[in-house]
């Protein structure tokens, strides 16, 4: 973007999520009307809004549409193979707790190939951040059936329909463990944009989960008009439940969408346990491990 | 740089090969470590896990051996020396972020203690029938390095080799036991800390302005940094430039896929290591590795004292393999006898670099058990009578 | 190339870059006083990039900004909020 000169008065501001992309390699991959890109810029102001030292924030993220995001953002960030950035985040946490890792990928990536990991990274309470976007497709290789597709949608895979019961996320999440779980959808921008500034804060596996559009296959294929018409449906047919119990959020087909922060509590994180645990164990003997 | 004397359990002990390699690596500096129980390898990482806490090492037991392969991974770009343990079947799980790895130049190492395949086999048997899908086991051109102790004491030395050939050529490092080597009790002599020569992390002093994660020194490695420190680097397994930024293009391909593999091929005189008895001046040679190599021994012991000139070439380094040597070789003696546990791999290297020019004869031998020598003397004894 | 705010009308204003703009639509949609509308004119790859059709109505809040999937938008207040 080239910078003009003025006769106004008022100084050019600049978009400060800009400040937290990669612009050389833009324009990015993602197509007219995905919600991705929406939620990148939550995950920007988020992190100003964090105030982290962002040379210790690190992106680790699987393949897939929403794999791409760690290849634009401006930090140390890790492009993995599919469905194993949770594991290589915990690899990274471990060797240097300083770090703030945030893992951000897809529903499929995270919890189809992902799930075993996800599911033990929640356990453990391994102190990383999750932010999941839920499409409810597998984008990149062309529309397939994911773990999270409603009963009666229709994916490559799935040419006559879905009748396979999707995971409900939060219910996944908060089960396995984690001690912050929230959804929103790429709609409530500002939202969203808290949670995972809360989410970044949290000690802990803090998961969230944001629903966004997927015009060119799940839309398209299912015939929910495009980018905008879900964006829309999204506005008009969620209900924000703040501490809903988990099991009942499932979604639907074009069914109603609870969003909230349903999950907000302290437990001590992996390393914590283990100091603790050595510290009892050896006394002296344990210096506390810090990396 | 020497070692840190802090976990280095200097003196002399009656150890196994598993046990020997923890040592190995705690001694080369390995503070990060993510396994996965599998016999015969187990007792690898049990002894890390006892030793880990009290010297600043972390050890994840974590839930599957394609997660260790990958937390490691994450651990070495966080700035530790990291390694991983498995046998056969965890070693195929591995075999996608093995790729990773020498796409990504992530200096690690994996460690197979090889028993009888496929599938799950004999868990608690020996053989050497990973030795082809170490070189070639993930998809796709790359070149790693692959060293094959026969002993316990081997075992702690190789295993600090083999941190070392990472750190200097940026690749993962696998050592390839076998369940005899791991499960072998002997004496194994730790030195003091001053004596253990480590290679440190070959680390990036220049600017943050002028560095490119991938672009290469002369010797076709490039430096490397770590997360943390504000270089804001990108590391992918997409095909990418020296930036690290993916380019989905053949130039950029061959660019970057010809360098991962000739930064072996072509510094391989340097890496390359063997060991050689009587083999100048002999008409046969026995090409042998891992515990094979100790079988051998009373095979080419009856076949001297029966006047056959027999030499000895012992493979440190299965791969890069000693092409050269073997090639020499070639024109001077009679012929090669190989004998592996496994129905033919190491052999089909040397039958390359022999290229017809000598008789070359396998001694296979089914996963399980050790060969008998007397097979090993016989087919010396066949390609002495030619 | 961006388009520069006009004279000072409203609370604040948008930048928009035209050419990165993939013609979705959320931003005319979501914007709360609705001030944007899509332009009859193209940009290079042949879409309809937004324009400020109602400036004086623009409050800065920049929900332009959040909700664009192509950073090609985002919006601003003319003075910063007194804290």
């Amino acid at each position: 973007m080239t910078e003009e000169t003025m006769d106004t008065d008022i100084s050019m501001p600049t978009n400060t999520v800009e400040d937290f992309l990669r612009m050389e390699r833009m324009p990015h991959i993602w197509c007219p009307g995905c919600g991705i890109g929406t939620t990148v810029n939550c995950f920007a102001h988020a992190l100003e809004a964090s105030a982290l030292d962002l040379k210790k924030v690190a992106v680790v993220s699987g393949i897939g549409c929403t794999g791409r995001v760690a290849g634009y953002m401006k930090l140390d960030s890790f492009h993995t193979t599919h469905g194993r950035a949770i594991p290589f985040a915990t690899g990274l946490k471990l060797a240097n707790p300083e770090l703030k890792v945030v893992v951000y990928s897809g529903d499929g990536d995270l919890t189809a190939i992902g799930g075993n990991h996800f599911i033990h990274a929640a356990r453990r309470n391994v102190d990383m951040t999750v932010i999941l976007i839920n499409n409810f497709i597998y984008g990149m290789t062309g529309g397939q059936v994911a773990p999270t597709t409603p009963i009666g949608a229709t994916a490559s895979t799935t040419p006559h329909g879905n009748f396979e019961e999707p995971f409900n996320l939060p219910y996944l999440a908060e089960s396995c463990g984690a001690v912050y779980v929230a959804r929103w959808t790429s709609f409530h921008v500002r939202h969203a944009t808290k949670a995972i500034r809360e989410a970044l804060l949290k000690k802990g596996f803090s998961f969230v989960e944001i629903m966004a559009p997927c015009p060119t296959l799940y839309s398209r294929r299912n015939r929910l008009g495009d980018g905008l018409d879900q964006m829309k449906f999204y506005r008009d047919n969620s209900e924000i439940r703040n501490g809903a119990d988990t099991k009942t959020v499932p979604l639907t087909f074009q069914g109603k969408i609870t969003v909230g922060k349903f999950v907000d509590k302290d437990k001590p994180t992996y390393l914590e346990a283990m100091n603790a645990f050595y510290a009892q164990k050896f006394g002296d003997k344990f210096t506390p491990y810090k990396g | 740089m020497k070692a840190d004397p802090k976990g280095v359990m200097t003196g002399a002990y009656f150890i196994d090969g598993d046990h020997a390699c923890a040592e190995g690596a705690i001694a080369a500096g390995c503070r990060f470590v993510a396994g996965y129980p599998i016999t015969p390898s187990t007792e690898v990482v049990e002894r890390i896990a006892e030793r880990f806490p009290l010297i600043g090492g972390m050890f994840i037991q974590m839930e599957d051996e394609i997660a260790s392969s990958i937390a490691i991974q994450g651990g070495v770009w966080a700035g530790k020396k990291a390694m991983t343990v498995t046998s056969g079947p965890g070693f195929s799980l591995m075999m996608e972020h093995l790729g990773l790895a020498a796409m990504t130049e992530t200096p690690c190492v994996f460690v197979d203690v090889q028993r009888a395949g496929p599938s799950t086999g004999l868990p608690t048997l020996p053989a050497q029938g990973d030795m082809m899908q170490a070189r070639w086991g993930s998809h796709g051109d790359y070149a790693i390095i692959a060293l094959c102790p026969n002993s316990p004491q081997e075992s702690f030395d190789l295993t600090i080799k083999a941190f070392n050939l990472a750190e200097q050529y940026r690749v993962p490092v696998l050592l390839m036991l076998d369940e005899c080597v791991g499960h072998m009790t002997e004496r194994v002599v730790i030195p003091p800390a001053d004596q253990i020569e480590i290679t440190p992390r070959r680390y990036w002093e220049g600017s943050k302005e002028d560095f490119l994660l991938f672009k290469a020194d002369a010797d076709l490695v490039p430096p490397i940094v770590k997360a943390g420190d504000g270089f804001n680097i990108h590391v992918t397994g997409l095909t990418h430039d020296e930036r690290g930024y993916p380019v989905m293009t053949p130039a950029a391909q061959e660019k970057l896929v010809r360098r991962l593999v000739d930064k072996i091929r072509k510094n391989a005189d340097a890496i390359v290591e063997y060991r050689e008895d009587q083999v100048d001046g002999a008409e046969i040679v026995v090409v042998s590795y891992g515990i094979t190599s100790r079988v051998a021994i009373p095979a080419i012991e009856q076949a001297r004292k029966e006047g056959m000139k027999v030499g000895h070439l012992r493979l440190i380094t299965a791969w890069p393999f000693p092409t050269k040597r073997i090639r020499e070789l070639s024109t001077k003696v009679r012929g090669f006898v190989v004998p592996e546990i496994n129905y033919g791999q190491m052999v089909r290297e040397v039958e390359r670099c022999v290229a017809g020019r000598a008789r070359v004869q396998l001694v296979p031998h089914g996963g399980g058990s050790v060969h008998n020598p007397k097979d090993i003397y016989a087919a010396i004894a066949g390609v002495g009578k030619g | 190339m961006a388009d520069l705010p006009e004279k000072k009308k409203g609370l604040g204003s948008v930048v928009i870059n035209a050419e990165r703009c993939k013609g979705c639509g959320f931003c005319v949609e979501f914007c709360p006083p609705r001030c944007l509308e899509l332009s009859d004119q193209y940009n290079a790859k042949g879409y309809h990039p937004p324009v400020l059709s109602l400036p004086e109505k623009c409050t800065g809040c920049n929900m332009c900004g959040l909700v664009c999937p192509d950073f090609a938008i985002y919006g601003f207040l003319f003075k910063k909020k007194q804290k």
